[in-house]
């Protein structure tokens, strides 16, 4: 029987021929990613070697990364004790896929290790974060674990008890619409499947929609995977993967393409047409509380945010620049814009894109994950509103359980930002500008 | 047989149970006092202590799901709560069984709270009710890190199985 790229890879990386839905196993783990919470990776680590008689020593340095990106700079003593805490592992241990606090590398994990080429089709990522699916986007099998999970690979470099999830092919036919994004897809798509729609399966993406997207819209549609509740998305590694690590990430060594058998067996086929696509928001407090932005048109807002691991790279700032150039952010109105990474903010910078969003009066933040986590960075009072390209409106994510969070595009956020409402940017702008090239072939104009 | 001291209903996120302001606490010693934060009267009756170990939370569909937060579930065991729920997001169930909080999986149970339950094996009796219901067997391969009393002890024995020196 055919196999799917998940059991492919998974076959390969637990050294078996074939793998079936359904049969545990013990992939060895090619990357192995965490953030601040290493701190507590590291203690449940020194708790498995207690009593052990061994030295407590990863099982290989190199294919550990550890970047600082949730609370950057520390918000407090308390974070920058863990923080310490991890440096000084860091240096003992070896580790070479460090990220430290610096404006010259670094961002967010989910956009550093694809953009340094530490991602690569066929290979297992495991990250102690939910949005390690976001890998998948090249073609890897890539799943969040808990702390101590990651403890456990770092002492035996492998993933314990991995059941081979079945697969949902996602399928996208058509072309989307001038600012209707890869964002606006995957919301759709959670939308339909719901947030537990996807629990203990993996979400594969297929069609002709995702061919001619870019590495950055793929990024977008396997980040959201999770919120599906999906183990892993992932798109099959073809020749815009080889470009996107050959030219954005300068991989010179081979690289293995791993693609689904033709007779691979789905579990469940979801299909959608793109073109009939209208931009999306979801609406509090559920990720899968989707309405097309028509719904909600004209409701307040507070604060924009435009970044995070789902919606913070280049193609993301430069819609939103594009919309926001020559206006002004509303009055009364916070704009808060993180890039999801320092390459991310350069390539913004010396496109003008940066400047652009600064003249309309949103804020510049340093690269991380910001206020997404609700921890610093722009935490929302009581009764308020926010509007973020982030990828979850759970009560109090924001840093309060009182406020409520809408999620949508860069392109709705932005054109929101102009009125103070939620607004659909296609109602923006004129009939000119929605003929512009749509968002999937935004990045080849830098 | 124990008391139901919060039902939930589906979708209760990681966010919910252990508020992202709260995850620069990472020891789980010190998670268990945000358990739940935001659902304030529940989290002072759990800080007061007057939630005995082994009581129930009942949940509906997909509990814990979003964030891979390891305190989601340091925060519940910390006080030996039990939760049966229809279903369980993969991440929290994983990280449920890895640092041992006690979770079952019951589809179709029923429960309001006061109730008083007796969680087995097999099945789920609601005493107060009188309704039974089935339970379904944790994925299988997890079982050998329950019993080996969590995942850190299970990695411990692999380690040192494969350094026969020792
Ligand atoms: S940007 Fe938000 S969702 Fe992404 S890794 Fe950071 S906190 Fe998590």
């Amino acid at each position: 029987m055919g196999m799917t790229v998940v059991q492919k890879i998974l076959a390969r990386a637990a050294g078996r021929a074939s793998v079936e839905v359904g049969d545990v196993v013990e992939p060895a783990v090619d990357l192995a990613m965490s953030h601040e919470n290493a701190a507590l990776v590291i203690n449940q680590f020194f708790e498995v070697y207690k009593g052990a008689g061994l030295e407590p020593r990863v099982w290989d340095p190199s294919r550990i990364a550890i970047i600082f990106d949730h609370r950057v700079p520390a918000e407090s003593s308390k974070t920058a004790n863990n923080q310490k805490k991890v440096r000084e592992f860091v240096a003992q241990q070896g580790i070479a896929k460090f990220r430290d606090i610096r404006g010259d590398e670094g961002g967010i994990c989910h956009q550093v290790l694809p953009e340094s080429g530490w991602v690569r089709p066929g290979r297992v990522v495991v990250g102690t974060d939910s949005h390690t699916t976001t890998h998948g986007a090249l073609g890897a099998f890539g799943f969040g674990i808990g702390a101590t999970e990651m403890a456990s690979v770092w002492a035996l470099g492998v993933a314990l008890n991995v059941e081979v999830p079945a697969t949902i092919q996602v399928l996208v036919n058509g072309r989307l619409a001038g600012f209707v994004s890869p964002k606006d897809l995957v919301l759709h798509l959670i939308g339909r499947l719901t947030a537990q729609g996807a629990n203990f399966k993996a979400i594969e993406y297929h069609g002709d929609t995702i061919r001619l997207m870019s590495t950055s819209g793929r990024l977008v549609l396997c980040n959201m995977a999770v919120e599906a509740g999906a183990t892993s998305g992932i798109v099959p590694a073809d020749s815009e993967t080889l470009r996107y690590l050959r030219e954005e990430t300068g991989v010179r060594d081979e690289i293995e393409v791993v693609a689904p058998d033709p007779d691979a067996v789905y579990g469940q086929v979801v299909e959608i047409d793109a073109s009939s696509l209208e931009p999306q928001v979801a609406c509090p407090h559920a990720v899968d509380n989707v309405k097309p932005v028509a719904a909600v048109a004209g409701t307040r807002i507070d604060q924009v945010v435009i970044g995070s691991c789902t919606n913070g790279r280049l193609e993301d700032l430069a819609v939103a620049a594009r919309i926001l150039r020559g206006k002004k952010v509303a009055r009364g109105v916070r704009v808060l814009v993180f890039p999801a990474s320092w390459r991310v903010y350069r390539d913004a910078m010396n496109g003008g894109h940066l400047a652009a969003l600064s003249d309309a009066g949103a804020l510049i933040m340093n690269p991380g994950c910001g206020c997404c986590l609700g921890v610093h960075q722009g935490a929302l009072g009581d009764g308020e509103v926010a509007l973020s390209s982030t990828n979850r409106n759970f009560k109090g994510r924001m840093g309060n359980p009182k406020a409520e969070v809408y999620l949508c595009s860069p392109a709705v956020a932005a054109a929101s930002a102009v009125t103070g409402v939620i607004t659909d940017p296609r109602t923006l702008l004129n009939h000119q500008d929605t003929k512009t090239p749509r968002l999937a072939v935004v990045v080849t104009w830098w | 047989m124990a008391k139901v001291v919060l039902t939930l209903g589906d979708d209760v996120s990681t966010d919910d149970i252990y508020p992202g302001r709260f995850m620069a606490t990472v020891l789980p010693s010190e998670t268990p006092q945000y358990a739940f934060a935001d659902h304030t009267a529940f989290n002072a009756r759990l800080k007061a202590g007057q939630i005995p170990p082994g009581s129930v939370m009942v949940a509906g569909q997909n509990f814990g799901c979003g964030s891979s937060r390891e305190q989601a579930a340091s925060t519940l065991q910390g006080h030996e709560l039990v939760v049966v729920a229809r279903s369980f997001a993969r991440i929290f169930l994983q990280n449920a069984i890895n640092l041992g909080l006690k979770v079952v999986v019951a589809p179709g149970v029923e429960a309001a709270e006061g109730d008083e339950l007796e969680v087995a094996a097999a099945a789920v009796v609601n005493h107060t009710s009188g309704k039974t219901f089935a339970v379904t067997p944790l994925p299988r391969a997890r079982q050998a890190i329950i019993d080996a009393g969590g995942l850190i002890a299970y990695t411990r024995r692999r380690l040192m199985k494969e350094e026969p020196h020792l």
